[in-house]
């Protein structure tokens, strides 16, 4: 075990967390981080699924990555992802039925999730399976992190709650907190992504992005200068 | 015909793909810098969408949904677990098939939308408009409307988008916020926007 993590193999791992993370640096995958976090439950159940996929099908992948002819590569990496979601989405189906009809199609889509095809094309193609297998865990955890933190925001302050345990209780409940609904629909978790971007970005410098167009200050003689 | 209006006007508006299913969301926030490309590419999944919705109504209900295949005398099989790997496939053959037509008859259309025609087998708002149809059981002249209703509705999120983020440049931003951080409360605000339809009643 102590030859598996050694320090290459704990970088591949945690470097998708905050240095390298898949949602607020690379822009993989945000469709199903904004749409499923209205709930911790099925949050964790996605995040859960995600990993798995692009874990399993990082290692498939570069187990043939020998024997793909690079023109079909494309049709070859979607077709065992999606050999895999079918197996998850069967395997909720059948063990948790309740939270896969709240996912509803956001399941399906993990066939396009960026992450999974990302990984797939960038590290999978050119790396063996086992690296390749921690890579997707690495990122699969990544997009987990930052599943659980907009959802711990959306549940809480939505509905007073966390995996439908009483937090914060409610004034109709004859408690004192009033519950903000816009936590609950979907605006709110492109605010809390925005924020969290922001947050890292203040906290890590090096991930800022490049100003395009920097405003100038203007000399006080000119007076009605345009910005 | 009324109820195709209403699916219409519930598939470009109140469901929008883009802002309140957050479909083909790293397209949206990736090709939204300028209105012209943004313009490209929402006709490139307008189309898309319009053309893939019904084809992959028709492989369900022919051939994957239970009993589907009693045209054979086969009965009491149900492929419907196969589904998602028949969209995409279906997906990935007909972009493909899109792209060599355009290329051979139309030159100038496949110069214009030709570079996008790959982005958008792994855009997530096509999928999802085949899932959503088959989840919601659309016979075929509802899945033509959704198609192109669900594709303009798109199209316009990220045109609207690509106009706002062109005066944003000019906009003094906090360093850190710069990009994409400002991009999502952005989003944010117009899928607030779109909120408002929420409340029609058709």
């Amino acid at each position: 075990m102590s030859e598996l993590l050694n320090d290459e193999t704990k970088k591949v791992l945690t470097e998708p967390l905050v240095e390298n993370n898949p949602i607020t640096l690379q822009v993989l995958g945000i469709c199903s981080a904004l749409a499923v976090t209205s709930q911790m439950s099925t949050s964790l159940i996605m995040a859960l699924a995600l990993t798995m996929v692009t874990a399993c099908s990082s290692a498939a992948i570069s187990a043939i990555r020998n024997h793909i002819p690079s023109s079909i590569r494309i049709i070859v990496q979607m077709t065992i992802i999606a050999s895999l979601v079918i197996v998850v989405d069967q395997l909720l189906k059948a063990f948790a039925y309740d939270v896969s009809k709240q996912l509803s199609v956001f399941v399906g889509l993990i066939i396009t999730n960026c992450i999974v095809m990302g990984r797939a094309e960038a590290y999978a193609m050119k790396n063996p399976p086992l690296e390749s297998f921690i890579d997707g865990i690495g990122n699969g955890l990544g997009y987990s992190l930052i599943l659980i933190i907009v959802a711990t925001f959306r549940e809480i302050f939505g509905s007073g709650k966390l995996l439908g345990i009483e937090v914060l209780k409610l004034t109709k409940d004859g408690g004192w907190y009033d519950p903000n609904g816009l936590m609950l629909l979907p605006p709110s978790a492109f605010f809390i992504i925005g924020l969290l971007i922001w947050a890292v970005r203040e906290w890590k410098p090096k991930q800022r992005e490049a100003i395009e167009f920097k405003i100038m200050s203007i000399s006080h003689g000119e007076e009605g200068g345009h910005h | 015909m009324e109820a195709y209006i209403s699916l219409f006007v519930k598939a470009v508006f109140i469901e929008n793909l883009a802002l309140s299913f957050f479909l083909g969301m790293c397209t949206f926030i990736a090709v939204s810098k300028k209105v012209s490309t943004a313009m490209g590419l929402g006709i490139a999944v307008m189309v898309v969408q319009a053309i893939t919705v019904p084809a992959n109504n028709l492989v369900y209900h022919t051939l994957l949904k239970e009993d589907a295949l009693a045209w054979l005398g086969i009965k009491g099989v149900d492929l419907s677990f196969l589904a998602l790997l028949a969209c995409i496939g279906m997906i990935a053959a007909l972009v493909q098939i899109l792209e060599m037509i355009l290329d051979k008859f139309f030159p100038a259309l496949y110069q214009a939308l030709g570079i996008f025609l790959p982005l958008i087998t792994v855009n997530c708002a096509i999928l999802g408009g085949s899932l959503f149809m088959i989840e919601r059981d659309y016979n075929f002249g509802e899945s033509v409307t959704y198609g192109i209703g669900s594709g303009l509705g798109w199209a316009l999120a990220i045109t609207v988008m690509a106009g706002v983020r062109e005066k944003l440049k000019y906009s003094d931003i906090p360093a850190a916020l710069q990009g994409l951080g400002i991009t999502f409360i952005t989003a944010g605000l117009m899928s607030l926007g779109f909120m408002a339809f929420s409340g029609i009643q058709l």
